[in-house]
């Protein structure tokens, strides 16, 4: 940035590096297949999957497979050795025992978000999995979206039931790599009917599927640009990538901070992106204005904004280097239409702003 | 005996999208397509790049390949779909690759979603590929992450009018496996490949565009509009009423991404969108001949995108602008960064902008940044 002198690593950033690093020694890789529905195909990518690894030489083993699949599914399994889940109380598990014996060097592990028997030693499938990685096993695994645990309130809003099988977004993030299976929704819908789902009418079951679709999408791009920015940061810092829309409302005592914030989180919603709210301090605040801060930034708040306050002796440059390292793709700023302002035109903010935040749209609010 | 096209209803056509070239967009069409002929409907392939990938060759086995036209220019002999065969031939659906491609000097149309119009018209359907880096609107973020103007671009709103658009993923690593492999390339592009437009970050990027533009697609289908992700309630009030949105376009080159940024700002909030230039009497005539060009070239460029495209008579844009934008209710003006700094006193050279920002009161002035490809 400055006289072109390397920039200093951060030690945080470091401790968190050797932390990854340490945490990925001789742990086996994850990978996900995430579906939206039951008959998108996930398992039969899994399979496959383990099929042409086999065939390439590496040691593949079947750890867990639902019953009463399609021919093509099953055609798929007549190439791979499976080991059995062991049944405890009529409910099935990995049978980790079996596993350990045989040590493949690949497990495929059909429905992560399966629930163990009670007596079984660990709760969900998903802990037997990360035991699995924690034993140097790749793992290669498929997941309906309908079973995360942090979207479990959108999926019973779209489904009117909760799935009490869920897996925790975290577990996914550490994913070495996700793949999304996508499909029409009218692939599911013969199997969704069989098994329950909607009750019949058609309309409403391809929207139910549709909206589970474009949640699965959505949960798959997150866990991308999560991994990104992780790799970024690992990488040296590098500036993020505006993969998605993140806007940024200016906070300040002139601008009409409440229009700036709905405006800026109905946009935010539609791009499916973020929103960020800065203030930065001002001292000698009027009451009246100081008031007036305290509620646009509880209205942020409510509003789901990441609010950051920061403290700078110039505030416009504050903004931007916030702007950047946050991957902001517009700040909303308010115009204050000061008296005198052709006298004030060379410091007028917005004139410094739009000049200092290249590569960044400005979006300028009237009073 | 198969199913032949309907007669009097346009055909559907269905996306298959990727973000990068051998993510297996066309294995998957040609797969999808056997699938239906084997179902008894009647399909055809009106071109197919095999880019010799065994493969994807093994999928197009059994299929009727529909022969190219082979049109010589400057002493060349290049092959390309042959629209009046596919529609004397008249399949139910025809299987078309790379929609973005754009056809050799001297066709009937210069671009292959053009021709893929001319099916959809004739009642068949069609599948087709894409990647993301080619959708219009998307270009100048293309161009931010991996520092490549991608010439071949689609109009957002032939991707819209697909009935379907299915994302074919691959995870990065896979694919520079197949890279590294040379399922996708001869060797010595893919290490250049590998070098360049295929390192992680940048495919990973490229994947979660294309990620959120397929979801995008699927909540654009939806007969009811979307609960906003945030899970709270839509920030309701007289502050969300409808957007409209208008685009200043002059003779800056950048207006081409203040169009493009408009148009997708348009889809995403559900708006009117119109470009306006303002000229002495509304006559482009009056211009200087090389600003009157480049003006009609943004205009045409606008129509393209389907935005509503106006000429506004006015001595002050800033004056006739503001005008409209009451008149039209418009609820933001997106106008180009002002370009290069004033060499002395460090002030914008143009003070458009500034002026239509001090003279907004019911409307919001968007400012499009110049977007540069990103420092690595």
């Amino acid at each position: 940035m400055t006289n072109g002198e390397p920039a200093r690593p951060d030690p945080d950033e470091l401790l968190r590096r050797c932390q990854s690093e340490e945490f990925r020694a001789g742990r086996g890789r994850l990978k996900v297949f995430l579906g939206y529905a039951s008959g998108v195909g996930k398992s039969y990518r899994m399979l496959d999957e383990g099929r042409r690894r086999h065939e390439r030489g590496e040691d593949v083993v079947v750890a867990a497979i639902q019953p009463e699949r399609r021919t093509d599914v099953r055609e798929l399994l007549g190439h791979l050795e499976v080991i059995p889940l062991v049944e405890v109380d009529g409910q099935r598990a990995i049978d980790r025992a079996a596993i350990l014996r045989r040590r493949p060097r690949v497990c495929l592990v059909d429905g992560l978000a399966y629930d163990n028997p009670p007596a079984w030693i660990t709760a969900k499938r998903w802990q037997d999995v990360e035991w699995l990685l924690q034993q140097g096993i790749d793992v290669v695994t498929s997941l309906n979206v309908q079973h995360i645990e942090e979207r479990a309130d959108e999926v019973a809003r779209i489904r009117g039931r909760r799935s009490t099988s869920t897996v925790p977004v975290a577990f996914l993030r550490r994913a070495d790599e996700i793949a999304i299976v996508d499909a029409p929704e009218e692939y599911c819908i013969e199997r969704a009917r069989r098994e329950g789902i909607g009750n019949g009418d058609v309309a409403a079951l391809e929207h139910q599927l549709s909206q589970l679709r474009e949640l699965a999408l959505l949960l798959a791009a997150d866990v991308v640009d999560y991994q990104l920015t992780a790799y970024l940061k690992e990488h040296g810092g590098a500036q993020p990538y505006a993969t998605l829309e993140r806007i940024l409302v200016c906070v300040t005592p002139r601008a009409d901070g409440e229009t700036m914030l709905r405006r800026g989180r109905r946009q935010a919603d539609r791009f499916h992106g973020e929103l960020h709210a800065v203030y930065v301090n001002q001292p000698d605040l009027s009451a009246a204005d100081a008031t007036r801060i305290e509620t646009y930034l509880a209205l942020a708040r409510d509003l789901g904004a990441s609010v950051h306050l920061l403290e700078a002796a110039d505030p416009i440059a504050t903004i931007v280097e916030l702007a950047r390292s946050q991957g902001i793709t517009q700040i909303f700023i308010g115009h204050s239409r000061a008296p005198r302002r052709w006298a004030i035109w060379r410091s007028n903010p917005v004139e410094k702003l739009i000049r200092g935040a290249e590569g960044i749209d400005v979006r300028i609010f009237p009073n | 005996m198969t199913d032949g096209p309907v007669e009097g209803r346009p055909g559907q056509l269905k996306v298959f999208l990727g973000y990068a070239a051998g993510v297996g967009k066309t294995y998957q069409m040609l797969d999808e397509g056997r699938t239906r002929a084997q179902a008894g409907i009647d399909v055809a392939v009106g071109y197919f790049e095999p880019h010799g990938r065994r493969d994807t060759i093994a999928r197009a086995e059994g299929l009727e390949l529909i022969p190219r036209r082979r049109v010589e220019y400057r002493g060349t002999t290049f092959e390309e779909m042959d629209v009046d065969a596919i529609l004397a031939r008249r399949p139910a659906l025809c299987l078309v690759d790379e929609l973005a491609h754009t056809n050799v000097p001297g066709s009937a149309l210069e671009k292959r979603w053009e021709d893929v119009q001319l099916l959809l018209r004739a009642g068949l359907d069609v599948y087709t590929t894409m990647n993301i880096q080619h959708i219009e609107s998307l270009n100048d973020q293309v161009y931010q992450f991996t520092g490549v103007r991608v010439r071949e671009t689609v109009p957002d709103w032939v991707i819209r009018q697909a009935s379907e658009v299915v994302m074919i993923d691959l995870t990065p690593g896979a694919l520079r496996n197949r890279l590294a492999r040379g399922v996708v390339y001869a060797p010595e592009k893919a290490s250049q490949a590998l070098e360049q437009f295929f390192q992680e970050p940048t495919l990973a990027a490229l994947r979660e565009l294309a990620l959120r533009q397929t979801a995008h697609e699927v909540d654009a289908r939806q007969s009811e509009p979307a609960v906003p992700p945030s899970g709270r309630a839509p920030a309701e009030g007289p502050a969300t009423a409808a957007e409209k949105v208008l685009i200043l376009v002059t003779d800056d080159p950048a207006t081409a991404a203040v169009i493009r940024r408009g148009r997708r700002v348009a889809d995403y909030l559900k708006a009117e969108c119109f470009a306006v230039v303002v000229c002495p009497a509304g006559d482009l005539g009056r211009l200087p001949a090389s600003a009157r060009e480049a003006v009609e070239h943004h205009l045409t460029f606008a129509r393209n995108l389907r935005v509503d495209t106006r000429v506004l008579a006015g001595k002050d844009p800033v004056d006739a602008v503001i005008e409209f934008a009451h008149r039209q209710g418009i609820s933001q003006i997106l106008v180009a960064r002002p370009q290069a700094t004033h060499p002395h006193h460090g002030a914008f050279r143009s003070d458009l902008v500034f002026r239509l920002i001090e003279r907004a009161k019911d409307f919001q002035v968007a400012v499009v940044a110049r977007r540069e490809p990103r420092q690595p």
